[in-house]
């Protein structure tokens, strides 16, 4: 199998290990026509073993989602067949219509039309909280 | 500042000029009688809570405005009715300000971001409840005379109370402040309230479980009610219940200065004889609730 030849699309790197399936399934990646390669247990300097994710078409990324799942990802943007574009991505400050609150008493249970919203309040343990009722993500 | 959904919303410097508007307003009542004339307060009661309501309207009309609103009788009827956000565009059509309370934990703060006009979260479910911090700090600084350098007794149920956990907020920004905490082991006080203030002010905090051992340090003590519901048996409740029961017997212990604090409505954690006691501050500090909201509602609709 041929990973590594991607012409145009997105590799993201140092996902921390286990991690592949869960960023697969939150950016919808099912959902491409396109090459869609997920390498997992792959040895790093770095971090020991890392998941990689190769997508071989352009496609528009949701880099919070990335940074909540696994923070200190790499995202790559090839094109041409090179590194055009290298982005380091950190925890967010905001996470937007990414995560529901689980708090039955909060006002996004029962209101329509409304942004889920959570926003991150401690940054050493990378906990968001919900900014309508303060419930840990 | 547009709207007063959590305490801390305010800046200390904030909360300084609100309450300097309210010693104004208790000191020259006069100056201040047709401040809001022809304004309108609606007070959005999706849940009952008759004094804060009726404190609202009062500040109102002392200020020469106009109130109008529901209050639902029960809190389940809203559940049913119109969204947050639809009710706000109605409402914001027939009024310069909006007080609202909703059994729905972050309903204020969906409205103040519908809203056009100023919204002021006048309880939020178990969540937040920010003119009561208010008056509890107008109670504070006029009856200790400062902010600052206090040891401040809470005692109850400071698991689930929310007037508890604001006040510990606003309380820790201040210097020289210390807490003591007075509560069963049960209803002890959530450890993220602790962390997010208590612990990040580095603020010095006691705990215990007798209410006896602690008055004696107290310059405040802010007593709350112990509520039956919230113990998995009656066994513990019985046992526990009487534990922070405040009698003039508690009190001897007492500094003579200190001051006795409480929310409102007590049930039974005050001894009616404490009343008379001159540090009893309970019912001054529900009168001072309506002096500080006159003030809010005169910032917030930024009358001169
Ligand atoms: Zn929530």
């Amino acid at each position: 199998m041929r990973v590594d030849s991607i012409k145009n699309g997105i590799v993201i790197d140092h996902i921390t290990c286990g991690k592949a399936m869960q960023i697969y399934d939150m950016l919808n990646l099912d959902k491409l026509d396109c090459t869609v390669a997920i390498l997992k247990n792959v040895s790093s300097n770095k971090m020991g073993k890392k998941d990689i994710i190769k997508i071989d078409c352009d496609i528009e990324i949701n880099f919070d989602v990335l940074g909540f799942i696994s923070p200190n990802i790499t995202v790559c943007i090839v094109r041409d067949g090179k590194v055009a574009e290298k982005k380091h991505i950190d925890l967010p400050e905001q996470l937007t219509d990414i995560l529901h609150c689980k708090n039955p008493r909060c006002i996004t249970s029962t209101e329509q039309d409304i942004h889920h919203i959570f926003r991150l309040t401690d940054r050493e343990n990378g906990i968001y909280r919900c900014i309508y009722c303060d419930t840990k993500a | 500042m547009k709207n007063l959904i959590d305490i801390l919303d305010l800046s200390t410097s904030e909360i300084e000029q609100l309450i300097d508007t309210a010693n104004d307003i208790i000191d020259n009542p006069d100056n201040y009688r047709k401040k809001c004339r022809y304004k309108k307060l609606a007070t959005l009661f999706f849940e009952p809570s008759t004094r804060t309501r009726l404190s609202f309207e009062a500040a109102m009309m002392e200020l020469g405005g106009n109130v109008l609103g529901f209050s639902e009788a029960n809190s389940s009827s809203s559940a049913k009715g119109e969204s947050v956000s639809d009710t706000i565009a109605v409402v914001g059509g027939y009024a310069d300000i909006i007080a609202m309370r909703h059994p729905k934990e972050g309903a204020p703060l969906v409205a103040s971001m519908k809203s056009d006009v100023p919204i002021i979260n006048a309880g939020d479910g178990g969540h937040n409840h920010p003119t009561q911090t208010l008056t509890d700090l107008l109670t504070i600084k006029r009856e200790m005379g400062h902010l600052d350098n206090l040891t401040v007794g809470l005692c109850g149920d400071l698991k689930f109370g929310r007037t508890v956990h604001s006040l510990i907020a606003a309380l820790s920004r201040y210097s020289g402040i210390k807490f003591v905490l007075i509560s069963p082991k049960e209803l002890e006080l959530p450890s993220y309230v602790k962390d997010a203030h208590i612990k990040a002010n580095g603020i010095p905090c006691e705990q215990t479980t007798s209410l006896d051992d602690a008055m004696e340090k107290l310059d405040i003590l802010y007593m709350t009610r112990v509520q039956r519901e919230r113990f998995f048996n009656e066994e513990d409740y019985l046992r526990l219940k009487d534990s922070y029961i405040l009698t003039p017997e508690k009190l001897k212990n007492a500094k003579e200065n200190m001051i006795v604090m409480h929310p409102l409505p007590r049930v039974n954690e005050i001894s009616t004889a404490v009343d008379s006691d001159k540090r009893a501050s309970y019912f001054r500090q529900a009168k001072y609730g309506k002096y500080i909201r006159m003030a809010l509602i005169l910032k917030l609709l930024e009358v001169e």
